[in-house]
Parts: structure tokens; sequence; C-alpha cells
């Protein structure tokens, strides 16, 4: 090549190149996918009116766009796209991307928080099953795991809303802050914080579950290699070779295994978001498709395509910063 | 010179193994002393417990499943193993440190050498941080690394396998211990990278008067470095004594066959061959891994595995392939089995075009040409018995299945297996077994030619032996041709009648192996016979050894 980058901006100009396919692919596949679906959001708006003349349906649906063949729709759809133009919301009477961003900040708040209560005690909880691997304290952590791993979130929920809202009364059911309380200052930080524990510890203790097990075997793997034995060999202390040679080269795997969940966690917060009644882009996307909102909903599928494209990029940087024997090419 | 000081003295050194192993001892009444300056061989196949020793000094054994039940260690007179576990780590690294076998894996990857060298220094001084890079970047230079500012930080995948040997030993000697042990710390290393190790070692150990343990199973190895040796069979220590004694004249019978089953460095006659048909010729072959990648991934350069390589192999003659890692000895043995596909080129077998054949073609080929891998552990189906194992070939191409295991059994008592092997799986079996098995698997197909990739470089000394008299025996019996690749030159010698020589995908030098051994012409081929460890000695039971 000519031009000479540094090797970071390199691979970030070229994943960028390659995403673009990507998220071209996504946006057309689901938008066909969409369109094969029966009902469009005439029909959803007709049927909240209670019915109306076929006439006014055409004219409507003529209004919208919608009488056109679906390549023509699609290509309309996708030329917007291309400059960032999300379209207009029927439901919600607003611009689509208004929507979109009044509820990121919601999601990635969940999803941030649950990731790294997940990351960091799997992580850390799986560590010290290994270090102490067919004890009791393995045993009991690991079988906690099992239990959390084996709960469906939503039934987590549900149990976690009896008891510490109905029978305890400590949290709040659900929503993102106490209506008509107009919080301000660090009063609505930990107003916030109080209704985002119940969803935020649904959300992440199967992951948490997920990440432990992968750490403790990965522990125990790492632990009998020969640079370990090396360590060792060297005078070491239990903890020092612990912390400076067995953690960070067992961290890889679960640093993989975190960037590849975290569309599945995207996934998640749709159960999660509607039955705690958060306001974000899960529940969202549940009201688009029962309400046949199109663009919301493509708009909600380009977005999560992007932070999945991102989240993947990061993962990628954070892979070869952990593991030295990666170039970034 | 004043009688030595005793640095290491083992006493009555008992090691439990846990109950259900194949011997309640890992190593039974042990006594072995290691003097200021010296460096004893301790000397054993696998499973003769010579790691376990290591282990027990460094208290660094598998506990509690494996563990000292009697006994002493003493360091300078201090019994080492009634120390605390503190006490014990204060003292391992400083008085007490060790050189594993693998460069490869024995250094954190994701920590420069600079910080792990480092390490020791942090662990056992209180000098600070400029003080030990100083000192770092001191023992750096005395082991002879190129430029130690540079190598300070850089990662241990960034060196070749003797320069991270280096780093290892560098930070075995950083403190100047009492003692070194050094488990088989050439084994994976290249001839020429494993002279100059041993040479370091032995350099450095004589200026700081250390005392060496040094575990190897390589009497060649042996032969180069040690002052004394001490012989180790299941546990038990068999013979001990000053070096030139154990080597010239052994006394236990163990002792005996061991080094009689050392590859003598005497290559066999020329033979008369001139006139058998050629069986497999290869003609400039080439193999070039490409360069990946392009606009959207990174680039890689090509990389020329084979460069225009040529061969003739008659019938009932053995060409070795000889070289060192990267020599491309591997590659050449794939291309003509067309495991890989080469660039270009002919192979003949009996005339026919291997690499031109189409699939089915091929398969007919095939039968002509087969394998014997070097891991016989890793290439046998482990869930099907050895006598599926070996019929499978022939019932691929059309044998009928009763025949084909009668077969089977046959070629069972061919490779001196008995008949009972049949209905075994592969782990039921010793590695010089499976090595049989393999061995059976490949002359089942009843080919013409049976290339070899290091079949005997995983197996001790003495199964190597009988390995390779059972190849020459077939050989000899089947008028088999034999395409050997080796790295090994004393398994080259004995076994080939020609060899070539490769370095850097090129042949450097060919011809018949007692030409080529006594009167190497190219510059690489003579540094490469004048690093075969312990090549000025000529194992001495040889003469007894045959009957």
């Amino acid at each position: 090549m000519g031009i000479h980058l540094p090797p970071v901006l390199a691979f970030a100009l070229r994943r960028l190149l390659q995403a673009v396919p990507v998220i071209l692919l996504i946006m057309i596949g689901s938008f066909l996918l969409l369109k094969l679906t029966p009902g469009d959001t005439v029909d959803a708006l007709v049927g909240d009116m209670g019915g109306a003349d076929p006439a006014f349906v055409a004219r409507l649906r003529a209004e919208y766009g919608l009488d056109q063949p679906v390549l023509v729709q699609m290509w309309r759809y996708l030329s917007k796209l291309a400059m960032f133009d999300f379209g207009w919301s029927y439901v919600y009477e607003q611009p689509v991307s208004t929507v979109l961003l009044d509820r990121l900040g919601t999601t990635l708040l969940l999803m941030a928080s649950s990731l790294s209560i997940a990351f960091v005690c799997g992580v850390s909880l799986g560590a010290f099953a290994a270090r102490r691997a067919y004890s009791l304290t393995d045993n009991v952590i690991s079988t906690l795991g099992l239990v959390f791993y084996a709960m469906p979130s939503f039934f987590l929920a549900l149990l976690m809303i009896l008891l510490f809202s109905v029978k305890l009364g400590w949290l709040p059911v659900g929503g993102v802050a106490t209506i008509g309380a107009f919080y301000t200052g660090w009063d609505k930080v930990a107003d916030t914080a109080m209704h985002m524990v119940m969803p935020t510890m649904a959300l992440s203790l199967i992951y948490l579950a997920f990440y432990m097990r992968l750490m403790r075997t990965s522990v125990l793997e790492v632990s009998d290699l020969d640079f370990v034995r090396t360590a060792r060999a060297k005078g070491a202390s239990p903890s020092r070779v612990m912390f400076h040679h067995i953690m960070r080269n067992a961290l890889l795997p679960v640093v993989t295994l975190l960037g590849l969940q975290f569309s599945t966690v995207l996934g998640g917060s749709v159960v999660i978001e509607t039955i705690f009644s958060l306001p974000g882009l899960g529940q969202l996307a549940y009201t688009s498709v029962v309400k046949r909102d199109l663009n919301t909903l493509l708009g909600i599928i380009f977005l999560c395509s992007i932070i999945v494209v991102i989240v993947n990029f990061l993962t990628d940087l954070v892979y070869a910063w952990l593991d030295r024997r990666i170039d970034l090419k | 010179m004043t009688p030595a000081k005793p640095i290491l003295e083992i006493q009555n050194l008992r090691v439990a193994l846990p109950e259900g192993g194949d011997r309640p001892n890992a190593l039974d009444d042990l006594t072995l002393t290691v003097n200021e300056g010296e460096i004893v061989c301790l000397v054993g196949e696998s499973g003769s417990g010579k790691s376990m020793a290591a282990g027990a000094v460094m208290r660094l054994l598998p506990e509690p499943h494996v563990r000292v039940t009697q006994g002493a260690v003493r360091l300078d007179g201090q019994d080492i193993t009634a120390l605390g576990q503190r006490e014990m780590r204060a003292l391992r690294g400083d008085r007490l440190s060790m050189i594993f076998q693998e460069p490869m894996t024995a250094l954190n990857p994701q920590k420069t050498v600079g910080w792990q060298i480092d390490e020791v220094l942090r662990l056992h001084t209180d000098l600070d941080r400029r003080a030990r890079k100083a000192r770092v970047l001191e023992i750096l230079a005395d082991v002879h690394i190129p430029d130690p500012a540079s190598t300070y930080n850089a990662y241990p995948h960034q060196m070749s396998g003797g320069q991270r040997q280096r780093v290892m030993i560098a930070m075995a000697l950083v403190l100047k211990p009492r003692l070194i042990i050094a488990d088989e710390p050439t084994t994976a290393l290249d001839v020429t990278t494993q002279k100059q190790i041993l040479k370091l070692i032995k350099d450095l150990q004589h200026v700081h008067r250390t005392g060496i343990l040094f575990i190897t199973h390589d009497f060649g190895v042996v032969a180069e470095i040690a002052d004394r040796i001490a012989v180790l069979r299941l546990g038990e220590l068999v013979e001990q004594g000053p070096a030139a004694q154990i080597l010239n004249a052994p006394q236990h019978p163990y002792t005996k066959a061991l080094i009689a089953a050392v590859p003598a460095l005497t290559p066999p006659p020329e033979k008369p061959l001139v006139d058998a048909p050629v069986v497999l010729e290869a003609k400039s072959l080439r193999k070039t891994f490409a360069a990946r990648g392009g606009l959207l991934s990174g680039k890689r350069a090509p990389v020329v595995a084979v460069k225009d390589l040529s061969f003739q192999l008659r019938r009932g003659e053995t060409l070795g392939v000889v070289g060192e890692s990267g020599s491309g000895k591997t590659t050449v043995s794939r291309i003509v089995t067309r495991l890989l596909e080469s660039d270009s080129g002919e192979v003949l077998i009996d005339g026919r075009d291997l690499i031109a054949a189409s699939r089915r073609e091929l398969r007919a080929l095939r039968k002509d040409i087969q394998m014997v891998f070097q891991d016989p552990m890793a290439s046998l189906n482990p869930r099907k018995r050895v006598i599926d194992l070996i019929a499978q070939g022939p019932i691929v191409h059309g044998t009928p299945k009763a025949e084909a295991h009668a077969r089977a059994r046959e070629l069972l008592s061919l490779v001196e297996l008995s008949p009972a092997a049949a209905d075994r799986f592969p782990h039921e079996f010793s590695g010089g077994q499976r090595q049989r098995i393999g061995i059976a698997r490949a002359i089942a197909m009843e080919p013409r030619v049976i290339v070899a990739d290091e079949p005997v470089s995983a197996l001790d000394v003495s199964v190597q032996a009988q390995v390779l008299r059972l190849l020459a025996d077939l050989r000899d019996r089947l008028s088999l041709s034999l395409l050997f690749v080796t790295h090994d030159l004393r398994v080259a010698a004995q076994l080939c009648d020609k060899v070539i020589v490769m370095q850097k995908g090129e042949i450097v030098e060919a011809g018949p192996t007692s030409r080529v051994f006594a009167d190497p012409q190219h510059s690489y081929t003579q540094s490469l016979l004048a690093s075969i460890p312990g090549r000025d000695w000529e194992p001495p039971v040889q003469a007894l050894a045959v009957k």
C-alpha cells in the first residue's frame, strides 16, 4: 500500500469497509423478511381506528408509498438510509431517529451494566473456584452457576419482582424513574440505579454463569502450562502466579465469548425491558412489531447491527491488547 | 584441585505415586550427589522418573497425589524437604533454579522477555528498577543474545527457539544460583542450536562454579557435557559413576543395552543398487505457501517451502531426507504422497504421474505409496480396534472383509506383535508398539514405497533401535523402498543408503550416506555433522551387541 497508516487506524479503516456490505445485507434481508409478514402499518392503523372504507385505506397506502412494488420500496428506503435518514414513524408521529435516540440510552445502560457485572463477577468467581478446584467452595460456586444457567431470565425476573417488590417492597416494580418525583442531580442517579437493579440482575445472571464456567475451565487449563511452572520455579507466590501469569492468558476465551454474546444480550433485553417496562430499544422493537411500524423496526435493526459491529471491533482491539501474539492486520 | 564441595545431596529419596498407578513409587531409594562446578547427567527413558527427581528437588511435585515419602534432599547441607512453602519460595529462583525442555511454552507469551527475567530479581532482591534493568541487560549479554536492549522489550513469540532457550538460561542464571536443574533443555532444538546451547551451559557453569543436574534421554548429549552420569530405570538408580567410565565401560546390563541402542555414526556400506528399477521419481517439485490476504484483510509474505526438488528412489533403497526445522523436509513427504498439492513438478511411481492423476487414478496410486507418521498416538483413530485400523485400507480398495482381517493378523506377527493385539484399542499399547501398528497399517496396502516422516523421533532410544531394525528388515524382505524424513543424523546414518540434505527448501547436498558423512562438501552439511552431540564418542558396546 502506498499510504502508511498506524496499524490500529488501518485496521479500523478495513473493518469499516468490511462492515458496509455486512450491514447492507442485514438491512436487505430484514426488509424482505418484514415484507413477507402479513399486514402492514395501514392495517394496524385501520385496526386501531376500528375500520375504515376501502378508498381511504387505498389513499393511505398511496400516501405512505406502500402501493409500490417491494423492490421499489426497498430501493427508496435504502437510498434514504444511505444518508442516515431513518424515515418517519407513523405510530409515534416523530422522526424515527428521535424515537431511537430517546430509547438508546436506557438500553445501553442496561446492557453495559449487566455485561460488566456478568464479566467482572463471572471472571473473579471462576478464577476463585479454579484456585480451589474440587473443594467445597468450588462446588458451591459451580452449583450456583448451574442454577443461574438453567433459569430462564423472564422467570428469574418474575421471581425477583415477587420477592423484592411485592413481598419486601424494597425495589420498584418497573420503569426507569419514579413517576412524578422529578428528581435532579444525585437523587436522579440514585433513583435510576434503584430501578435498574432488578433488570440488570435478571439479564446478567445467566451470562455470569457462562463466564464463570468458562473462566474456571480456562484457569485450570492455563495452570497446567509450562510457563506457570516456570513462574513457580522462579519462586513466585501462588497469588502472584495467578494475577501475573494465569489470569491474562485465561481471559482470552472469555473475551471471545463476550464479543460473541453481545448480540444475544441485545436479544435478551427485549424480554427484560418488556417485563420491567423499561423504555428501551427492546421494548420499542416489541411494540413496533405489534403495530407494524416498519420504519422504526428497521431503524432498530440498523442501530443494533452498528452496535454489534462496533462491539466486535472493540473486542478485537481488546483481544490484541491482551494477547501479544496477535498482530492487527 | 581441592576435593569439590557437594552442593546437592539426595539421600534415599522415595517419591510415591498415587495408588493404582503402574508402580507404587516414581523414585525408590535414590541417592545422588552434585558437587560444585560439576555436571551430573541423570539419564533414563520415558517413565524412568527422571523428571520426578527434578520435581522433588524443586519441591514442585503435583502434591498431594505425588509426594516425597522418605529421604532427604540437602542443598549446601540444609535439608529442604523440611522447609515451609514460604522458605522454599525464597530458595527457588535464587539459589536453586531450573531450565525446562520447551522454550516455546516455558515463557509467558503475554510478557516481555525483560519483564520475565526482571521478575526473578523483583522476587529475590531489593534492587531498584534501574539496577534491575542493568542486571537483566548484563545477563542477556552473558548468554550471547544479540542486541540485549531490544530483546528486553521483545515478546517470546518474536524470537527463535534457540534465543528463547537462551532467555530461559539467562533467567535461571541471573542470581548466580548454586544449583541448576536442566530438564532436557536441548531436546526441542535443532542440532546446530543444540550445540551452541550446550556450549553456553558448559561455559557459564565453568565460570560460576554452579552445580548442574542435567536430565536427558540422549546419550549423545551426555557424552558431550557430563562429568558424572547416573542411569535411572523405572525409578531405581542402576548405575552411577564418572562419565568416561559409564560411557566406555558400563557395568549394568541395562546401561549396556541403552548404550548399545544408540545408533552409531557409521553408515552402512554403499549398496550396489544401480541396476534396480527406479520406483519413485520426483522431478523439479516446487511448493510455495501463497501470500494471503488482499484489500480487506492482512497481508502475509509468500513462503517458499520447497524449490526445484528432484530425486530418484530405487527398489529396496532407503533415501534419507535430513535437515533442520523449516528446511522443507516434511513438505517433501507431504507432496510426494499428494497430501499437499505441489505448485509444479512431477512425482512418478513406476512411471505414472501422481501429481497429474485424476481423483480415481490417485486412489489407485495411493495403494503404492503409504505413509508412517511421527506421532503414533495421534495418527491412529482411538475409537477403532487394531485389526480394523490395519484392514481398513485394503477393505476400502475392495478386498473382502474376511480376507483383509486374516491378512491383518498375519501382518501383526510380521511387525512382531502378538495376535491378541488385534482386538485391542491403540491406547492400550506403548509408543513403540503403536508405531509397529502404524507400520503394519502402511504395509497392509502392499505398497511399493513407504514414506516415513520422523517415525522414531517420539520413541525412547531402545525402542527406536527396535523399530529401525524392523523397518530395515521389512524393507529387505518385501523389497520396499523407503523415503525416510528425519532430523536425527544418527538415525539417518543407521538406516539410509542415500541422503539428501535440505536447507531452506533446497537440496544442498545429495549422495550415498557413507560418502556424505565421511566427506561432506557443502558448508551446511559440514556444520550439521559437526553439531551431532557426542560425535567424538564411539559407543563401545556396539561390538558386544552384535551377536
